[in-house]
């Protein structure tokens, strides 16, 4: 029962975690250390995660608002707001995985003093449920069939179908509990009317707002309510907000003029320079995020029309095994980490590289081998034909072309993995497109990444929380963007294998942990030996603390800044 | 003058729709998502329904006649309650308004909704009126200090032209035309901030001026970024101003007026510097408006967070009521500040007539 291990590893940890803090010299009473200054280069907008997705408003809010249980800094679920994990162990998941039942934990209380009950969490539901909120965190809530309060401290969670992974409502920082005596006349369209509300939301965090200025600074205080004595050891913290990552990291690490800075994408040498400021050190921490080329399985040729191109299969070229294989070979992954990502980046040939029981080591990729990628094109009868240097498949001349967003780091993969290509007999074209376009989803627009008229296309993505079925899901033949659907759907390689939509189906009915990661590992493993990827850097993220702030644990499963509670000041 | 004054503002009324309409369809016509900032682990479902409830899902023409009612008849509502509900400046001496009906204390559907931010969810002229004081500090401080040192070094570099002063004057303002701020901004953060430890690199909009030590602190914030402004704004008006003398210093009127006698002083800065300031005045005065929509870069790099800041924030987010108000009140300010130059024109030279 790797589950129950890892819970028994998690209630051991956090029994530990005041230990290991007081050995810090941390204790004291609450508010001893003054303020706190954390800058986040993109400003926060709202403090209600279910009116926005981005990391800047959840992570922010996350200060303020708790959900039940989350993820600790190992990807491992931790009670939070309740008593422990309920598991089908111990009663708390019923046998036939329809419903789950937290215990509160007695005695917390809201900000305002008022207690936090099992009303506050069933009306977080009913909000987030409601169909006219446009509720950006929806998808906490899916397959949930209604959510009881019985008493003041137990709530129940009933699923419409078995769910073998219960943990998505009310867990993690994108599903936190409102209180209902605030948000309960802003319901449905009346959401974003609240104001007040949405900037000022009472929570059960260590912190509460004092004043937000969206887009620019929120102040706070510590809340003399919350549940752990000594606890935060800041009176007050200032969220600054705006700018760029580099004046971020430049006001931590050089002028020290904030504790905390986020997630500093910057070239590796620039982050080195900074630290060398000497007034704080970078961090890095890695979640499930990687950087990768996505091979379209259709055709994107140009002459076809708009309800056939990229839709019809095969491709020309690239669903050939030896073709999709000699490109990854060529590829030297270990350069593009230290071009690109220095210690925010490590080779992956995985599309679900973390967390660490999900990783497939079936793989290898870490050496270039242009030779042994010429090799298997030969083999293939892959040849240049006529002489141009191209290599030709049944007369189709490779050529390829290559399109992302712009980003300067992109643009140096691109530059580089062309010339690889170029040693291969493969051309390439490259491409870029305005992020906000490639990523808008625009069903008029001809360069989204869900169009992909295009050969080969590369971005980054990720998955929230530590469970990656959904993910996994993305790679079903039914999730290909079609015209039909206005080119909606996350399958954007169109990849699709019937075994592969089997074996999903059977990782949707299975909960035993370590099943789950094998069957995982096994879809990993089939979707980057049929063509429809080649993964490339893991990355992680670098933020930066000051050096006289302690008790950061950089955290990627949850909100980074999840254990603000437990930060302090030490002599640095 | 008070004729043609009136003939001008109400000529204003129809460009000032068409402008309104210009930016709309703009706005409309750009490809761009409100919500393709929100994270790629949102589906696309979910997506339409937030899309909905930023109200995406109505026609073209019933969003603009919307936006003008919100602009033009509801925002005003708020403003003159704002202005008479006592904490507004002259909340003693009126009595409470009350014309705006908010809609989120439960009034039903008789309320009336005022312009909301896509990204915020919260009034759009709430954000401005919290913006534009750091905006006016920084960047009206600016032009201010722009102004007073142009105006002088101008005169100055005309009068002893091609002297040293005029030389190093000019060397001075083709630096600082010609170098961005995005790189002069950083020039001096790395320098004063970094090294030298002088000044903060970071503004901080909660600080509050309540004492002597509390308005050093502001001073020592505003340094940077005002004396980066104020060095392109100087380059600018001082050009002008040289430029404008050298025209002025050649003119047989200037000739008869030293062969009445006249002391130099009076010369240059009775006679000359009154009708060299025509064009420069047109310049200063649409420069005004520039003020009020901030400095988009200087704001971003010291993080000033103003309306420059919001703008290009909202831009990124495709906020559209956000941009769509903040340019039409620029349009605004311009249409007004161009009107009021051609008033001075009339003053500072009694010739001009517009009657």
């Amino acid at each position: 029962m790797k589950l129950k291990a890892t819970l028994l590893g998690a209630a051991v940890f956090a029994a530990m975690a005041p230990a290991a803090a007081r050995a810090a010299g941390s204790e004291g009473p609450r508010g001893r250390d003054g303020e706190v200054r954390i800058i986040y280069w993109q400003a926060p907008s709202i403090l209600n995660p279910f009116l926005s997705g981005g990391t800047k408003d959840t992570e922010s809010a996350s200060i303020i608002l708790e959900p039940l249980a989350r993820y600790n800094e190992r990807g491992e679920l931790i009670p939070w707001l309740v008593d422990e994990i309920p598991t089908v162990e111990n009663g708390g998941v019923s046998k036939d995985l329809t419903s789950i039942t937290w215990k509160i934990t007695p005695g917390i209380l809201w900000s305002d003093g008022s207690p936090f009950t099992s009303a506050d969490v069933k009306f977080s539901y009913e909000y987030c449920s409601h169909p006219e909120g446009g509720c950006a965190q929806l998808t906490k809530f899916e397959g949930v069939e209604s959510v009881e309060a019985p008493d003041d401290l137990t709530v129940v969670v009933k699923f419409a179908v078995p769910t073998p992974h219960p943990y998505q409502p009310f867990v993690g920082n994108e599903s936190p509990i409102l209180q209902k005596a605030q948000f309960e006349n802003c319901t449905g369209a009346r959401a974003p009317e609240c104001t007040e509300q949405n900037f000022g939301p009472v929570g059960t965090g260590p912190f509460k707002v004092v004043e937000f200025k969206p887009n620019d600074v929120i102040t706070l205080e510590a809340n003399e309510n919350y549940r752990e004595e000594g606890k935060p050891a800041f009176a007050r913290m200032l969220f600054k907000g705006g700018g760029d990552a580099a004046a971020a990291g430049r006001a931590v690490m050089e002028t020290g003029e904030f504790d905390y800075a986020w997630n500093l994408q910057l070239a590796p040498e620039v982050i080195a320079q900074m630290e060398a400021g000497g007034k704080g050190k970078p961090v890095a921490g890695f979640g499930p995020l990687v950087e990768r080329l996505m091979l379209n399985n259709s055709n994107p040729d140009p002459s076809l029309g708009p309800d056939e191109r990229s839709v019809v299969k095969p491709h020309p070229f690239l669903g050939d095994p030896a073709v999709y294989k000699a490109m990854s070979m060529a590829i030297d992954r270990p350069l593009l980490v230290e071009v690109g990502y220095g210690k925010a980046g490590r080779v992956t040939c995985n599309w679900v590289p973390a967390p660490e029981i999900f990783n497939s080591d079936g793989l290898s990729c870490d050496t270039q081998d242009i030779a042994g990628a010429n090799a298997l094109l030969d083999a293939a009868g892959i040849v240049d034909t006529d002489g141009d240097g191209i290599r030709e498949k049944d007369g189709v001349p490779l050529k390829i072309l290559y399109q992302t967003s712009t980003n300067a780091v992109r643009q140096d993969f691109q530059a580089l993995i062309k010339q690889w290509w170029s040693e291969i007999g493969i051309e390439t074209e490259l491409r870029n497109i305005s992020a906000s376009v490639f990523f808008g989803g625009d069903p008029g627009s001809p360069d989204t990444f869900q169009k992909f008229y295009a050969d080969v296309q590369m971005y980054a993505n990720t998955f929230s929380g530590t469970d990656p079925q959904s993910y996994l899901g993305n790679a079903l033949c039914d999730k290909a963007p079609t015209p039909a659907a206005q080119w909606q759907g996350e399958n954007m390689s169109r990849f699709c294998l019937e075994e592969y939509d089997a074996l999903h189906a059977q990782l949707a009915t299975t909960a035993d942990i370590n099943e789950r990661a094998r069957i995982a590992r096994k879809l990993n493993d089939m979707v980057v030996q049929n063509g429809m990827m080649i993964p490339l850097v893991h990355r992680g993220r670098i933020s930066a603390h000051s050096n006289s702030l302690g008790g950061v644990r950089l955290n990627v499963w949850d909100s980074e800044i999840w254990n603000v509670a437990d930060w302090h000041r030490i002599d640095g | 003058m008070l004729s043609y004054t009136i003939r001008r503002l109400l000529i204003s009324i129809p460009t000032l729709l068409f402008i309104a309409l210009a930016i709309f369809l703009l706005l409309e016509l750009a490809p761009g998502d409100p919500v393709a900032s929100q994270p790629l682990t949102i589906p696309p479902e979910v997506r339409e329904q937030m899309r909905e409830a930023l109200g995406l899902g109505q026609p073209v023409h019933v969003r603009f006649w919307k936006w003008l009612l919100q602009f033009f008849w509801i925002e005003p509502q708020v403003f003159i309650d704002w202005l008479t509900n006592g904490t507004g400046p002259v909340g003693a001496l009126l009595p409470d308004t009350d014309y705006y009906l908010p809609c989120s204390v439960g009034a039903g559907e008789s309320c009336d909704p005022r312009i909301l931010s896509w990204q915020f969810r919260s009034p759009v002229m709430d954000i401005v009126v919290q913006r534009i004081p750091q905006t006016l500090w920084v960047v009206g401080t600016a032009y201010a200090v722009a102004v007073a040192i142009a105006i002088p070094v101008g005169v100055y570099s005309a009068y002893r032209q091609y002297s040293w002063f005029d030389n190093a004057g000019t060397f001075i303002t083709m630096v600082g035309f010609s170098v961005p701020p995005f790189f002069s901004g950083v020039l001096v953060i790395v320098i004063f901030s970094v090294q030298l430890n002088w000044f903060p690199s970071i503004y901080d909009t909660t600080h509050e001026v309540t004492d002597w030590d509390s308005f050093l602190y502001q001073l020592r914030q505003m340094v940077m970024p005002v004396m980066v402004l104020a060095l392109q704004i100087t380059s600018q008006i001082s050009r002008f101003m040289r430029a404008s003398m050298l025209d002025n210093l050649n003119q047989d009127y200037v000739r008869t007026a030293r062969a009445k006698g006249m002391t130099e002083a009076n010369v240059v800065l009775l006679h000359v510097l009154r009708n060299s300031m025509i064009p420069v005045v047109t310049v200063i005065a649409l420069g005004i408006p520039s003020i009020f929509g901030g400095a988009i870069i200087t704001e971003q790099v010291f993080k000033v967070n103003g309306i420059g800041q919001m703008l290009i924030g909202a831009i990124e987010a495709n906020d559209i009521p956000t941009v769509q108000t903040l340019t039409f009140i620029f349009a605004v300010l311009i249409v007004l500040f161009n009107l009021i130059a051609d008033i001075l024109y009339g003053i500072l030279d009694p010739r001009i007539r517009y009657d």
